[in-house]
């Protein structure tokens, strides 16, 4: 019982649509509904509020439990109910019906730079923010120094932030937030802002976080960020828990469930096809030896990964390429087509097939998330460019001439390839006589 | 599965410790009729040194006049109702010259119209807190109702110029001053807990407050002494809480008038039951803001 951070039980979550939401009530409609309700005795027809058009659960029973220290992370599509279920529990909104309870301070980290004023200036808005997040100005006070020296804008500190970059915002932001010390840390996507390195600082502290002993609820649609973070997930779809438990387990049946099978992503319209003026993706499939779709592949064996794409303006070199990121969201490998017989060619107008071979006994054990690319060269205008488009296991079966050989343990590591060793040895070599 | 290893067993043991004797917080479905939730707002009180802080740092920045437009206000009215309503309409003012005899009045009236001005948006123009942010959603009308406050200081100063110009020395009754203050205050305050309340819902509220800002003025005995209004009529008067303010501030500042007991007692009372209302209308609003706002 000591060991428990949050607890829900049934929590629902009720929203009216429709005609009583879609505009801002006016005293108009305050007039009609106290004459409705005046009326209401006599009247037959004020029956749309009463109507299942109008009313919309975005949670309905979820319940779960959160031990201490935990780092659980919630995924689910647009829509599933997610920031509706951090919005409850960091107190924003009330449920409807159900019950939650959460042992220790709690800290929310909707957004980032909430209530930052454009006036103020840097040190003020640390104060301002902080204090709007929670912290007393004695924390604050002293957390100031590693707070600037975290968001690396110690030149600006007298600044009004409305003249700071877009970057030095956000990076301001998240280091303000990145200090609270709540027991309980609520934390919604904000790490999808910011450039790549911000992104992995970000995801980094997240981690200390987690080291820490801190209990944390993390919100995000990247795959390889909950995989990497937490421990447990729980999957919620419209409104409901359809999945807990370890993170892996959780993101592969998300993947699974969102697209049929892991390893095949397809748009078959035309219109809806991801690309540019030059080119479009239309699949990204994952094949085994053999040739046949494969979600799963024996890690001595190889595994090919093929990208059909169109080309809608000829005349432009073309690279696709293809991003392998491994389940601790670590980039193991980029993968460039470089085929002779199209590498420096502008490409014609059609569609294409490449695909990549990747050879058995080089990949780690696990689930390997996959992302495409096409760009044009000369100059460089990228097409596409999406991360976490299909994903396999590479698994292996005990007893059989990979890698591993013969040991049973763990093995880490990014890829896993096998070598060629070789020892010499000498028989009637004694100590000290070489 | 990684495994996660712990930093540093200090660390982890303070922290179980903390968990251990932390507050435990229940979300639930609000019951009952009202809740004002007191500790909360204890525990939140510097969120509310902040948000005043905010609101006078930002009030005048990037003005040329910066606080001078507390002073600006209250001055250019008494001189326009000077003209008007001593020169042109010849309104009695209580025996005392009639500029002093307004600007009396002005000091807590502008006050008042600006913290109503504030209070009345108060929710509103922080949506994006209340839709990201705990904290007990009763700071934003009290801070925009205290951010005011510093504009009185150079009024203030300003008045006691006027008083030495005018010869006009205070009775001691000048420390019963703080007390209409928070009376001006008090009623600032309930006013702007039914609007700021009411203009979540209703945006109406907002364009209409200016507007009630008007008439108020005219209800209130600004640019007319309280003596105009007749007998019976009196009590009635009272009701306007700013009667009660307007009268206290004349009777000590400039010795004119009352102190007229049963028209500060009807104001006071007033003042208390809309205070009551707008409390308990605000708190049973606050439930829905974050989903109506």
């Amino acid at each position: 019982m000591g060991d428990l951070a949050i607890r829900v039980e049934n929590l629902s979550k009720l929203y009216r649509i429709g005609l009583a939401r879609s505009r801002r009530d006016t005293f108009a409609d305050f007039g009609s509904k106290i004459s409705k309700f005046i009326h209401r005795p006599t009247a037959s027809k004020l029956t749309t509020r009463n109507s299942n058009s109008d009313i919309f659960w975005a949670l309905k029973d979820v319940s779960f439990e959160v031990k201490r220290g935990q780092v659980i992370g919630i995924i689910g599509p647009n829509g599933a109910g997610k920031s509706t279920l951090l919005k409850i529990l960091a107190r924003i909104t009330e449920p409807t019906t159900g019950r939650a309870e959460i042992h220790g301070r709690v800290g929310s980290l909707l957004e980032v730079g909430t209530g930052f004023h454009p006036e103020l200036t840097g040190r003020e808005n640390i104060y301002l923010n902080g204090a709007i997040l929670g912290m007393k100005r004695v924390e604050i006070r002293r957390k100031f120094d590693e707070i600037v020296a975290f968001a690396d804008i110690d030149r600006f500190l007298e600044t009004p932030v409305k003249r700071y970059s877009s970057g030095m915002y956000v990076r301001l932001a998240f280091a303000v937030a990145a200090h609270l010390e709540p027991e309980v840390l609520i934390v919604d996507e904000v790490l999808s802002v910011g450039d790549g390195s911000f992104q992995r600082k970000c995801l980094s502290k997240m981690e200390d976080v987690g080291k820490q002993g801190r209990t944390v609820l993390f919100v995000s649609h990247s795959m390889p960020a909950i995989t990497r973070l937490c421990d447990r997930a729980i999957l919620l779809n419209e409104g409901g828990v359809t999945r807990e438990g370890p993170s892996h387990f959780v993101v592969s049946s998300y993947l699974a469930s969102v697209r049929g099978t892991t390893s095949v992503r397809e748009w078959t319209d035309p219109e809806k096809a991801p690309g540019g003026e030059v080119a479009c993706l239309r699949a990204v499939r994952v094949r085994e030896q053999n040739g046949q779709i494969a979600d799963t592949i024996d890690i001595r064996k190889p595994v090919s990964v093929e990208m059909e794409y169109d080309v809608i303006k000829p005349g432009y070199k073309l690279l696709a390429h293809l991003q392998f990121y491994n389940e601790e969201g670590v980039h193991a490998f980029s993968a460039h087509d470089l085929d002779p017989d199209w590498r420096r060619r502008p490409r014609p107008a059609g569609r294409y097939v490449s695909t990549v071979q990747i050879p058995g006994n080089f990949l780690s054990e696990g689930t390997m998330f996959v992302g495409a690319g096409l760009q044009t060269l000369d100059p460089v205008i990228v097409q596409v460019y999406m991360l976490d488009l299909v994903a396999f296991r590479v698994t292996e079966k005990m007893n059989t001439d990979s890698a591993r050989g013969d040991y049973a343990g763990k093995m880490g590591g990014i890829v896993r390839p096998l070598l060629k060793w070789s020892t010499q040895f000498n028989p009637h070599s004694k100590l000290g006589n070489r | 599965m990684s495994t996660k290893t712990n930093i540093s067993s200090q660390v982890s043991d303070s922290l179980i410790e903390r968990t251990v004797n932390a507050p435990i917080t229940v979300v639930q479905p609000s019951k009952g009729f009202f809740h004002l939730d007191l500790p909360a707002i204890w525990h939140y009180r510097e969120l509310l040194y902040f948000l005043v802080w905010r609101g006078i740092k930002t009030r005048y920045k990037q003005t040329v006049l910066g606080i001078g437009w507390a002073i600006i206000q209250p001055l250019m009215m008494m001189v326009i109702f000077t003209i008007v309503f001593s020169m042109f309409a010849k309104l009695p003012s209580d025996g005392v010259p009639y500029p002093i005899f307004t600007y009396a009045a002005l000091l807590p009236w502008t006050y008042f119209s600006e913290a109503i001005r504030r209070g009345s948006v108060s929710v509103v123009n922080d949506a994006n807190l209340v839709q990201k942010i705990y904290f007990p959603r009763v700071m934003l009308p009290i801070s925009g109702v205290l951010t005011p406050f510093v504009d009185i200081v150079p009024a203030f100063g300003i008045l006691l110029g006027m008083m030495v110009w005018y010869g006009l020395t205070p009775s001691w009754s000048i420390f019963v001053l703080p007390a209409f203050f928070i009376l001006a205050f008090l009623t600032a305050l309930s006013v702007s807990l039914w609007l700021s309340a009411l203009n979540v819902r209703y945006r109406d509220v907002q364009h209409i407050v200016p507007f009630l800002v008007q008439l108020w003025l005219y209800a209130s005995p600004v640019v007319y002494p309280i003596s105009l209004v007749p007998e019976g009529w009196r009590v009635l008067y009272g009701l306007n809480p700013m009667a009660g303010v307007i009268e206290g501030f004349r009777w000590v500042l400039l010795g004119t008038g009352g102190p007229d007991y049963a028209v500060m007692a009807v104001s006071a009372s007033m003042v208390l039951v809309l205070l009551m209302g707008g409390l308990i209308y605000f708190t049973r609003m606050e439930r829905i803001f974050a989903d109506v706002i």
